[in-house]
Protein backbone atom coordinates (compact mmCIF):
# COMPACT_ATOMS: atom_id res chain seq x y z
CA UNK A 1 0.00 0.00 0.00
CA UNK A 2 1.38 3.42 -1.01
CA UNK A 3 2.83 5.78 2.07
CA UNK A 4 -0.13 8.00 0.49
CA UNK A 5 -3.25 5.42 1.38
CA UNK A 6 -2.18 4.77 4.60
CA UNK A 7 -2.16 8.26 5.06
CA UNK A 8 -5.62 8.79 4.41
CA UNK A 9 -6.84 5.60 5.87
CA UNK A 10 -5.07 7.07 9.04
CA UNK A 11 -6.22 10.70 8.77
CA UNK A 12 -10.10 9.45 8.03
CA UNK A 13 -9.84 7.42 11.03
CA UNK A 14 -8.80 10.04 13.23
CA UNK A 15 -11.17 12.61 11.91
CA UNK A 16 -13.76 10.36 13.08
CA UNK A 17 -12.30 9.74 16.10
CA UNK A 18 -12.01 13.25 17.41
CA UNK A 19 -15.36 13.99 16.43
CA UNK A 20 -16.64 10.92 17.44
CA UNK A 21 -20.47 12.40 18.39
CA UNK A 22 -21.06 11.78 14.47
CA UNK A 23 -20.63 7.99 15.13
CA UNK A 24 -22.21 8.02 18.62
CA UNK A 25 -25.64 9.30 17.47
CA UNK A 26 -25.92 7.15 14.65
CA UNK A 27 -25.07 4.34 17.19
CA UNK A 28 -27.85 5.76 19.04
CA UNK A 29 -30.04 6.00 16.32
CA UNK A 30 -29.55 2.27 15.38
CA UNK A 31 -30.78 1.40 19.24
CA UNK A 32 -33.23 3.72 19.33
CA UNK A 33 -35.07 2.53 16.46
CA UNK A 34 -34.78 -1.30 16.98
CA UNK A 35 -36.47 -0.47 20.53
CA UNK A 36 -39.41 1.22 19.08
CA UNK A 37 -40.91 -1.45 17.83
CA UNK A 38 -41.62 -3.42 20.79
CA UNK A 39 -43.59 -0.20 22.13
CA UNK A 40 -45.47 -0.47 18.90
CA UNK A 41 -45.97 -4.34 18.40
CA UNK A 42 -46.33 -5.05 21.86
CA UNK A 43 -43.86 -6.95 23.97
CA UNK A 44 -45.35 -10.69 23.14
CA UNK A 45 -41.78 -12.80 23.16
CA UNK A 46 -42.69 -15.16 20.10
CA UNK A 47 -43.56 -12.26 18.17
CA UNK A 48 -40.81 -10.47 19.28
CA UNK A 49 -38.14 -13.34 18.60
CA UNK A 50 -40.02 -13.51 14.57
CA UNK A 51 -39.47 -9.80 13.56
CA UNK A 52 -36.26 -9.35 15.60
CA UNK A 53 -33.82 -10.17 12.94
CA UNK A 54 -36.13 -8.23 10.19
CA UNK A 55 -36.02 -5.37 12.63
CA UNK A 56 -32.16 -5.19 13.53
CA UNK A 57 -31.37 -5.63 9.84
CA UNK A 58 -33.78 -2.63 8.56
CA UNK A 59 -32.48 -0.46 11.84
CA UNK A 60 -28.81 -0.85 10.72
CA UNK A 61 -29.57 -0.29 6.80
CA UNK A 62 -31.56 3.07 8.13
CA UNK A 63 -28.69 4.01 10.41
CA UNK A 64 -25.98 3.32 7.77
CA UNK A 65 -27.77 5.40 5.10
CA UNK A 66 -28.46 8.26 7.49
CA UNK A 67 -24.78 8.70 8.14
CA UNK A 68 -23.67 8.60 4.62
CA UNK A 69 -23.98 12.10 3.57
CA UNK A 70 -20.93 12.55 5.99
CA UNK A 71 -18.70 9.75 3.53
CA UNK A 72 -17.32 12.62 1.28
CA UNK A 73 -18.83 16.00 2.38
CA UNK A 74 -16.12 17.64 4.71
CA UNK A 75 -13.66 16.57 1.86
CA UNK A 76 -15.93 17.91 -0.92
CA UNK A 77 -16.37 21.34 1.12
CA UNK A 78 -12.32 21.83 2.33
CA UNK A 79 -10.95 20.96 -1.01
CA UNK A 80 -9.35 18.08 0.07
CA UNK A 81 -11.48 16.12 -2.23
CA UNK A 82 -9.96 17.64 -5.12
CA UNK A 83 -6.58 17.22 -4.28
CA UNK A 84 -7.51 13.33 -3.95
CA UNK A 85 -8.69 13.86 -7.46
CA UNK A 86 -5.59 15.36 -8.84
CA UNK A 87 -2.59 12.98 -6.54
CA UNK A 88 -0.98 10.35 -8.25
CA UNK A 89 -2.56 7.39 -6.69
CA UNK A 90 -5.74 6.14 -8.97
CA UNK A 91 -8.73 7.52 -7.28
CA UNK A 92 -10.26 4.14 -6.97
CA UNK A 93 -7.62 2.86 -4.85
CA UNK A 94 -8.28 6.24 -2.40
CA UNK A 95 -11.67 5.73 -2.84
CA UNK A 96 -11.71 1.79 -1.70
CA UNK A 97 -9.25 3.34 1.56
CA UNK A 98 -11.81 6.03 2.28
CA UNK A 99 -14.93 3.58 1.87
CA UNK A 100 -12.63 1.12 4.27
CA UNK A 101 -11.81 3.50 6.83
CA UNK A 102 -15.55 4.52 7.31
CA UNK A 103 -16.57 1.11 7.70
CA UNK A 104 -14.12 0.41 10.50
CA UNK A 105 -15.48 3.89 12.00
CA UNK A 106 -19.22 3.57 11.88
CA UNK A 107 -19.74 -0.05 9.99
CA UNK A 108 -18.02 -2.53 12.65
CA UNK A 109 -19.27 -0.46 16.08
CA UNK A 110 -22.73 -1.24 14.66
CA UNK A 111 -21.82 -4.75 14.09
CA UNK A 112 -20.56 -5.08 17.84
CA UNK A 113 -23.71 -3.40 19.02
CA UNK A 114 -26.27 -5.93 17.04
CA UNK A 115 -25.93 -9.07 19.90
CA UNK A 116 -27.21 -6.45 22.74
CA UNK A 117 -30.32 -5.57 20.69
CA UNK A 118 -30.58 -9.44 19.07
CA UNK A 119 -30.89 -10.28 23.42
CA UNK A 120 -33.49 -7.62 23.82
CA UNK A 121 -35.44 -9.52 21.19
CA UNK A 122 -34.86 -12.95 22.65
CA UNK A 123 -32.90 -14.50 20.31
CA UNK A 124 -30.83 -17.37 20.96
CA UNK A 125 -27.44 -17.72 20.74
CA UNK A 126 -26.71 -19.65 17.66
CA UNK A 127 -29.45 -16.83 15.70
CA UNK A 128 -26.96 -13.96 17.58
CA UNK A 129 -23.84 -15.68 15.94
CA UNK A 130 -25.47 -15.78 12.57
CA UNK A 131 -26.49 -12.56 12.81
CA UNK A 132 -23.33 -10.61 13.87
CA UNK A 133 -21.88 -12.79 10.65
CA UNK A 134 -24.30 -11.46 8.44
CA UNK A 135 -23.69 -8.02 9.71
CA UNK A 136 -20.24 -8.03 9.46
CA UNK A 137 -20.56 -8.81 6.03
CA UNK A 138 -23.24 -7.28 5.32
CA UNK A 139 -22.39 -3.65 6.18
CA UNK A 140 -19.67 -3.03 4.10
CA UNK A 141 -21.89 -4.16 1.13
CA UNK A 142 -24.33 -1.21 2.59
CA UNK A 143 -21.24 1.22 2.67
CA UNK A 144 -19.96 0.40 -0.55
CA UNK A 145 -23.23 0.97 -2.55
CA UNK A 146 -24.04 4.00 -0.57
CA UNK A 147 -20.75 5.51 -1.41
CA UNK A 148 -22.19 5.29 -5.06
CA UNK A 149 -25.07 7.28 -4.00
CA UNK A 150 -22.86 9.89 -1.59
CA UNK A 151 -21.29 10.72 -4.69
CA UNK A 152 -23.71 11.10 -6.54
CA UNK A 153 -25.58 13.49 -4.39
CA UNK A 154 -22.61 15.07 -3.53
CA UNK A 155 -23.62 18.78 -3.09
CA UNK A 156 -26.77 18.55 -4.78
CA UNK A 157 -29.65 20.61 -2.76
CA UNK A 158 -31.97 18.22 -0.49
CA UNK A 159 -29.23 15.77 -0.84
CA UNK A 160 -29.98 13.50 2.38
CA UNK A 161 -33.90 12.38 1.29
CA UNK A 162 -32.31 11.93 -2.08
CA UNK A 163 -29.35 9.49 -1.16
CA UNK A 164 -32.42 7.70 0.94
CA UNK A 165 -34.96 7.38 -2.81
CA UNK A 166 -31.22 6.37 -4.57
CA UNK A 167 -30.07 3.81 -2.56
CA UNK A 168 -32.77 2.16 -0.27
CA UNK A 169 -33.63 -0.24 -3.69
CA UNK A 170 -30.86 -1.28 -3.60
CA UNK A 171 -29.80 -2.54 -0.48
CA UNK A 172 -33.12 -4.80 -1.12
CA UNK A 173 -30.76 -8.01 -1.85
CA UNK A 174 -28.60 -7.33 0.79
CA UNK A 175 -31.55 -6.98 3.10
CA UNK A 176 -33.25 -10.18 1.94
CA UNK A 177 -29.82 -12.31 2.43
CA UNK A 178 -28.87 -10.79 5.61
CA UNK A 179 -32.18 -11.04 7.72
CA UNK A 180 -33.31 -14.21 5.56
CA UNK A 181 -29.86 -16.38 6.83
CA UNK A 182 -31.08 -15.07 10.67
CA UNK A 183 -34.47 -16.03 9.82
CA UNK A 184 -33.62 -19.62 8.34
CA UNK A 185 -31.34 -20.54 11.33
CA UNK A 186 -34.35 -19.34 13.78
CA UNK A 187 -36.41 -22.13 11.75
CA UNK A 188 -33.60 -24.81 12.26
CA UNK A 189 -32.08 -24.60 8.75
CA UNK A 190 -29.07 -24.02 7.31
CA UNK A 191 -27.79 -19.94 7.37
CA UNK A 192 -24.81 -20.58 4.79
CA UNK A 193 -26.66 -19.88 1.24
CA UNK A 194 -27.57 -16.77 3.11
CA UNK A 195 -23.92 -16.12 4.29
CA UNK A 196 -22.59 -17.41 0.76
CA UNK A 197 -24.62 -14.89 -1.07
CA UNK A 198 -23.96 -12.17 1.44
CA UNK A 199 -20.27 -12.69 0.81
CA UNK A 200 -20.60 -13.00 -2.85
CA UNK A 201 -22.67 -9.53 -3.28
CA UNK A 202 -19.64 -8.15 -0.72
CA UNK A 203 -17.01 -9.62 -3.25
CA UNK A 204 -18.74 -8.04 -6.21
CA UNK A 205 -19.00 -4.75 -5.07
CA UNK A 206 -15.70 -4.15 -3.65
CA UNK A 207 -14.56 -4.78 -7.16
CA UNK A 208 -16.98 -2.51 -8.83
CA UNK A 209 -18.41 -0.07 -6.52
CA UNK A 210 -14.98 1.99 -6.15
CA UNK A 211 -15.21 2.05 -9.97
CA UNK A 212 -18.21 4.14 -9.93
CA UNK A 213 -17.78 6.15 -7.07
CA UNK A 214 -14.52 7.09 -8.98
CA UNK A 215 -16.57 7.99 -11.97
CA UNK A 216 -19.22 9.66 -10.17
CA UNK A 217 -16.63 11.94 -7.87
CA UNK A 218 -14.94 12.89 -11.42
CA UNK A 219 -18.75 14.16 -12.75
CA UNK A 220 -18.90 15.42 -8.99
CA UNK A 221 -16.27 17.65 -9.44
CA UNK A 222 -15.80 18.39 -13.26
CA UNK B 1 -22.00 5.39 -40.42
CA UNK B 2 -24.07 5.03 -43.59
CA UNK B 3 -27.00 3.44 -43.63
CA UNK B 4 -29.12 3.14 -47.21
CA UNK B 5 -27.36 5.85 -48.09
CA UNK B 6 -27.48 8.21 -44.81
CA UNK B 7 -25.44 9.25 -42.19
CA UNK B 8 -26.57 8.35 -39.41
CA UNK B 9 -24.17 10.56 -36.98
CA UNK B 10 -25.57 13.57 -38.76
CA UNK B 11 -28.76 13.33 -36.50
CA UNK B 12 -26.17 12.98 -33.16
CA UNK B 13 -26.40 16.71 -33.69
CA UNK B 14 -29.99 17.94 -31.93
CA UNK B 15 -30.39 20.95 -34.48
CA UNK B 16 -30.46 17.89 -36.86
CA UNK B 17 -33.05 15.41 -35.06
CA UNK B 18 -35.40 17.88 -34.06
CA UNK B 19 -37.09 18.05 -36.48
CA UNK B 20 -36.56 14.54 -37.60
CA UNK B 21 -37.93 13.58 -34.12
CA UNK B 22 -40.85 15.66 -34.91
CA UNK B 23 -42.01 13.70 -37.83
CA UNK B 24 -41.34 10.44 -36.05
CA UNK B 25 -43.56 11.08 -33.36
CA UNK B 26 -46.09 12.59 -35.40
CA UNK B 27 -46.18 9.30 -37.37
CA UNK B 28 -45.73 7.20 -34.21
CA UNK B 29 -48.21 8.94 -32.45
CA UNK B 30 -50.58 8.27 -35.62
CA UNK B 31 -49.81 4.52 -35.74
CA UNK B 32 -50.37 4.33 -31.89
CA UNK B 33 -54.06 5.64 -32.09
CA UNK B 34 -54.85 3.06 -34.61
CA UNK B 35 -53.62 0.20 -33.27
CA UNK B 36 -54.73 0.98 -29.85
CA UNK B 37 -58.44 1.16 -31.34
CA UNK B 38 -57.97 -1.89 -32.92
CA UNK B 39 -56.47 -3.61 -30.20
CA UNK B 40 -58.70 -2.28 -27.52
CA UNK B 41 -61.89 -3.51 -30.12
CA UNK B 42 -60.51 -7.41 -30.25
CA UNK B 43 -59.75 -7.00 -26.53
CA UNK B 44 -63.27 -5.87 -25.16
CA UNK B 45 -65.72 -6.89 -28.27
CA UNK B 46 -64.38 -9.87 -29.87
CA UNK B 47 -61.89 -11.65 -27.53
CA UNK B 48 -64.34 -14.74 -26.09
CA UNK B 49 -64.74 -14.62 -22.41
CA UNK B 50 -62.23 -16.84 -20.37
CA UNK B 51 -64.05 -20.08 -18.63
CA UNK B 52 -62.05 -19.52 -15.50
CA UNK B 53 -61.44 -15.55 -14.89
CA UNK B 54 -64.90 -14.15 -16.49
CA UNK B 55 -64.60 -11.01 -18.04
CA UNK B 56 -61.89 -9.76 -15.49
CA UNK B 57 -59.52 -11.39 -17.66
CA UNK B 58 -59.37 -8.74 -19.91
CA UNK B 59 -57.43 -6.40 -17.82
CA UNK B 60 -54.35 -8.66 -19.37
CA UNK B 61 -54.65 -6.47 -22.72
CA UNK B 62 -53.40 -3.72 -20.65
CA UNK B 63 -51.48 -4.99 -18.15
CA UNK B 64 -49.26 -7.45 -20.11
CA UNK B 65 -48.17 -5.60 -22.81
CA UNK B 66 -47.33 -2.27 -19.46
CA UNK B 67 -45.37 -4.70 -17.93
CA UNK B 68 -43.16 -5.59 -20.77
CA UNK B 69 -42.92 -1.75 -21.92
CA UNK B 70 -41.83 -0.73 -18.32
CA UNK B 71 -38.73 -3.46 -18.36
CA UNK B 72 -37.77 -2.47 -21.90
CA UNK B 73 -37.48 1.27 -21.83
CA UNK B 74 -35.49 0.61 -18.38
CA UNK B 75 -32.73 -1.30 -20.57
CA UNK B 76 -33.36 1.48 -23.45
CA UNK B 77 -32.66 3.93 -21.11
CA UNK B 78 -29.27 2.23 -19.17
CA UNK B 79 -28.15 1.93 -22.98
CA UNK B 80 -28.62 5.46 -24.01
CA UNK B 81 -26.79 6.46 -20.70
CA UNK B 82 -24.09 4.08 -21.49
CA UNK B 83 -23.81 5.57 -25.04
CA UNK B 84 -24.01 8.89 -23.38
CA UNK B 85 -21.13 8.06 -20.94
CA UNK B 86 -18.63 6.42 -23.84
CA UNK B 87 -19.17 8.59 -26.78
CA UNK B 88 -19.98 12.06 -24.56
CA UNK B 89 -23.08 12.63 -26.87
CA UNK B 90 -25.50 15.33 -25.21
CA UNK B 91 -27.90 13.63 -27.47
CA UNK B 92 -28.18 10.33 -25.63
CA UNK B 93 -28.68 11.62 -22.69
CA UNK B 94 -31.59 14.00 -23.76
CA UNK B 95 -33.11 10.24 -25.07
CA UNK B 96 -32.48 8.67 -21.89
CA UNK B 97 -34.04 11.29 -19.82
CA UNK B 98 -36.83 11.56 -22.06
CA UNK B 99 -37.73 7.48 -21.52
CA UNK B 100 -37.77 7.69 -17.99
CA UNK B 101 -41.24 9.44 -17.36
CA UNK B 102 -42.41 7.34 -20.09
CA UNK B 103 -40.85 4.07 -18.69
CA UNK B 104 -42.25 5.02 -15.16
CA UNK B 105 -45.62 5.50 -16.06
CA UNK B 106 -46.15 1.87 -17.45
CA UNK B 107 -44.18 0.70 -14.25
CA UNK B 108 -47.35 2.47 -12.34
CA UNK B 109 -49.54 0.95 -14.82
CA UNK B 110 -48.61 -2.28 -14.35
CA UNK B 111 -48.78 -2.23 -10.81
CA UNK B 112 -51.91 -0.49 -10.37
CA UNK B 113 -53.43 -2.92 -13.45
CA UNK B 114 -52.01 -5.77 -11.49
CA UNK B 115 -54.04 -4.88 -8.47
CA UNK B 116 -57.35 -4.65 -10.43
CA UNK B 117 -56.61 -8.31 -12.17
CA UNK B 118 -55.42 -9.42 -8.73
CA UNK B 119 -58.17 -8.44 -6.42
CA UNK B 120 -61.07 -10.95 -8.22
CA UNK B 121 -58.04 -13.82 -9.14
CA UNK B 122 -56.60 -13.99 -5.92
CA UNK B 123 -58.74 -12.30 -3.44
CA UNK B 124 -55.69 -9.21 -2.74
CA UNK B 125 -55.11 -6.02 -4.36
CA UNK B 126 -51.38 -6.78 -3.16
CA UNK B 127 -49.28 -9.84 -2.68
CA UNK B 128 -45.50 -10.25 -1.79
CA UNK B 129 -44.67 -11.93 -5.12
CA UNK B 130 -41.21 -12.08 -6.57
CA UNK B 131 -42.74 -10.81 -9.60
CA UNK B 132 -44.72 -7.81 -8.11
CA UNK B 133 -41.68 -6.94 -5.79
CA UNK B 134 -39.08 -6.41 -8.11
CA UNK B 135 -41.52 -4.43 -10.45
CA UNK B 136 -42.20 -2.41 -7.40
CA UNK B 137 -38.24 -1.84 -6.89
CA UNK B 138 -38.51 -0.96 -10.79
CA UNK B 139 -40.87 1.86 -9.59
CA UNK B 140 -38.26 3.32 -7.13
CA UNK B 141 -35.24 3.12 -9.71
CA UNK B 142 -37.43 5.21 -12.37
CA UNK B 143 -38.69 7.75 -9.46
CA UNK B 144 -34.64 7.74 -8.07
CA UNK B 145 -33.43 8.39 -11.61
CA UNK B 146 -35.85 11.33 -12.33
CA UNK B 147 -35.36 13.30 -8.51
CA UNK B 148 -31.35 12.68 -9.31
CA UNK B 149 -31.90 14.69 -12.55
CA UNK B 150 -33.85 16.92 -10.76
CA UNK B 151 -31.89 17.72 -8.42
CA UNK B 152 -28.60 18.70 -10.28
CA UNK B 153 -28.86 22.32 -11.63
CA UNK B 154 -25.87 21.56 -13.67
CA UNK B 155 -27.03 19.90 -16.87
CA UNK B 156 -24.35 18.68 -17.53
CA UNK B 157 -23.85 16.95 -14.23
CA UNK B 158 -27.16 16.14 -14.22
CA UNK B 159 -27.07 13.83 -17.54
CA UNK B 160 -24.01 12.02 -16.19
CA UNK B 161 -24.92 11.32 -12.40
CA UNK B 162 -28.21 10.31 -13.98
CA UNK B 163 -26.82 8.49 -16.55
CA UNK B 164 -24.04 6.61 -13.66
CA UNK B 165 -27.57 5.72 -11.67
CA UNK B 166 -29.38 4.20 -14.41
CA UNK B 167 -26.71 2.13 -15.74
CA UNK B 168 -26.02 0.72 -11.75
CA UNK B 169 -29.95 0.41 -11.80
CA UNK B 170 -29.65 -1.95 -14.60
CA UNK B 171 -26.83 -3.94 -12.69
CA UNK B 172 -28.74 -4.74 -9.95
CA UNK B 173 -32.12 -5.41 -11.51
CA UNK B 174 -31.07 -8.87 -11.85
CA UNK B 175 -29.69 -8.91 -8.68
CA UNK B 176 -33.05 -7.75 -7.01
CA UNK B 177 -34.92 -10.11 -9.25
CA UNK B 178 -33.42 -12.96 -8.24
CA UNK B 179 -33.10 -12.05 -4.48
CA UNK B 180 -36.89 -11.56 -4.18
CA UNK B 181 -38.03 -14.49 -5.77
CA UNK B 182 -35.64 -16.68 -3.53
CA UNK B 183 -36.43 -14.66 -0.56
CA UNK B 184 -40.06 -15.43 -1.81
CA UNK B 185 -39.98 -19.27 -2.42
CA UNK B 186 -38.23 -19.22 1.25
CA UNK B 187 -40.67 -17.67 3.12
CA UNK B 188 -44.20 -19.13 1.69
CA UNK B 189 -43.46 -21.42 -1.37
CA UNK B 190 -45.04 -20.47 -4.69
CA UNK B 191 -48.59 -19.97 -3.71
CA UNK B 192 -49.06 -18.50 -7.34
CA UNK B 193 -47.75 -18.97 -10.11
CA UNK B 194 -47.61 -16.56 -13.29
CA UNK B 195 -45.18 -18.07 -14.75
CA UNK B 196 -47.81 -20.58 -16.53
CA UNK B 197 -49.58 -19.21 -19.15
CA UNK B 198 -52.90 -20.79 -20.13
CA UNK B 199 -53.04 -21.66 -23.37
CA UNK B 200 -54.43 -18.53 -25.22
CA UNK B 201 -56.69 -18.01 -28.25
CA UNK B 202 -55.44 -16.91 -31.21
CA UNK B 203 -57.82 -14.13 -31.07
CA UNK B 204 -56.83 -12.93 -27.80
CA UNK B 205 -52.98 -13.31 -28.77
CA UNK B 206 -53.58 -10.95 -31.71
CA UNK B 207 -55.61 -8.49 -29.18
CA UNK B 208 -52.33 -8.82 -27.04
CA UNK B 209 -49.69 -8.26 -29.84
CA UNK B 210 -51.62 -5.12 -31.11
CA UNK B 211 -51.64 -3.55 -27.79
CA UNK B 212 -48.08 -4.13 -27.57
CA UNK B 213 -47.58 -2.66 -30.84
CA UNK B 214 -49.71 0.71 -30.03
CA UNK B 215 -47.49 1.08 -26.69
CA UNK B 216 -44.70 0.68 -28.80
CA UNK B 217 -45.53 3.41 -31.02
CA UNK B 218 -47.01 5.32 -28.04
CA UNK B 219 -43.46 5.19 -25.88
CA UNK B 220 -41.85 6.34 -29.16
CA UNK B 221 -43.78 9.08 -30.10
CA UNK B 222 -43.90 10.56 -26.43
CA UNK B 223 -40.57 10.33 -26.00
CA UNK B 224 -39.35 11.66 -28.68
CA UNK B 225 -41.53 14.65 -28.27
CA UNK B 226 -40.07 15.08 -24.80
CA UNK B 227 -36.63 14.72 -26.15
CA UNK B 228 -37.95 18.10 -28.95
CA UNK B 229 -38.72 19.97 -25.34
CA UNK B 230 -35.53 18.86 -23.91
CA UNK B 231 -33.75 19.88 -26.96
CA UNK B 232 -35.76 23.41 -27.22
CA UNK B 233 -35.14 23.74 -23.36
CA UNK B 234 -31.42 23.51 -23.41
CA UNK B 235 -30.54 25.01 -26.69
CA UNK B 236 -33.09 28.12 -26.72
CA UNK B 237 -29.55 30.34 -26.82
CA UNK B 238 -28.14 28.39 -29.78
CA UNK B 239 -28.32 30.57 -33.52
CA UNK B 240 -29.80 27.23 -34.89
CA UNK B 241 -32.83 27.62 -32.90
CA UNK B 242 -32.93 31.53 -33.17
CA UNK B 243 -33.02 31.06 -37.07
CA UNK B 244 -36.00 27.99 -37.03
CA UNK B 245 -37.88 30.38 -34.28
CA UNK B 246 -38.02 32.88 -37.15
CA UNK B 247 -38.42 31.23 -39.96
CA UNK B 248 -41.72 29.75 -37.99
Amino acid sequence: MPDILRWLLWRDVQLVLRQHADVLSMLFFFVITTSLFPLAVGADPKMLHTIGPGVVWVAALLSTMLSLGRLFHADYQDGSLEQLLLSPVPLTMAVAVKIFAYWLTTGLPLVFLAPVLGMMFGMADQELWVMTWSLLLGTPVLNLIGAVGAALTLGVRGGSVLLAVLILPLYVPVLIFGAGSVVAVAGGQSAQGGISLLAALLVLTVVFAPVAVAACLRIALE
Amino acid sequence: MRIFGFNIYRYAAPQEFHPLAGRIARWCAVAAAALLMAGLYLAFFVAPTDFQQGEAYRIIFVHVPAAWMSMLIYLVMAGWAAVGLALNARLSFMMARALAPTGAMFTFLALVTGAFWGKPMWGAWWVWDARLTSELILLFLYIGFIALHAAIEDARRADRAAAVFALVGAVNVPVIYFSVKWWNTLHQGASISLTKAPAMAAVMLWGMLLMVLAFWAYSIAVALWRLRCLITEREREMDWMNVAKEEA
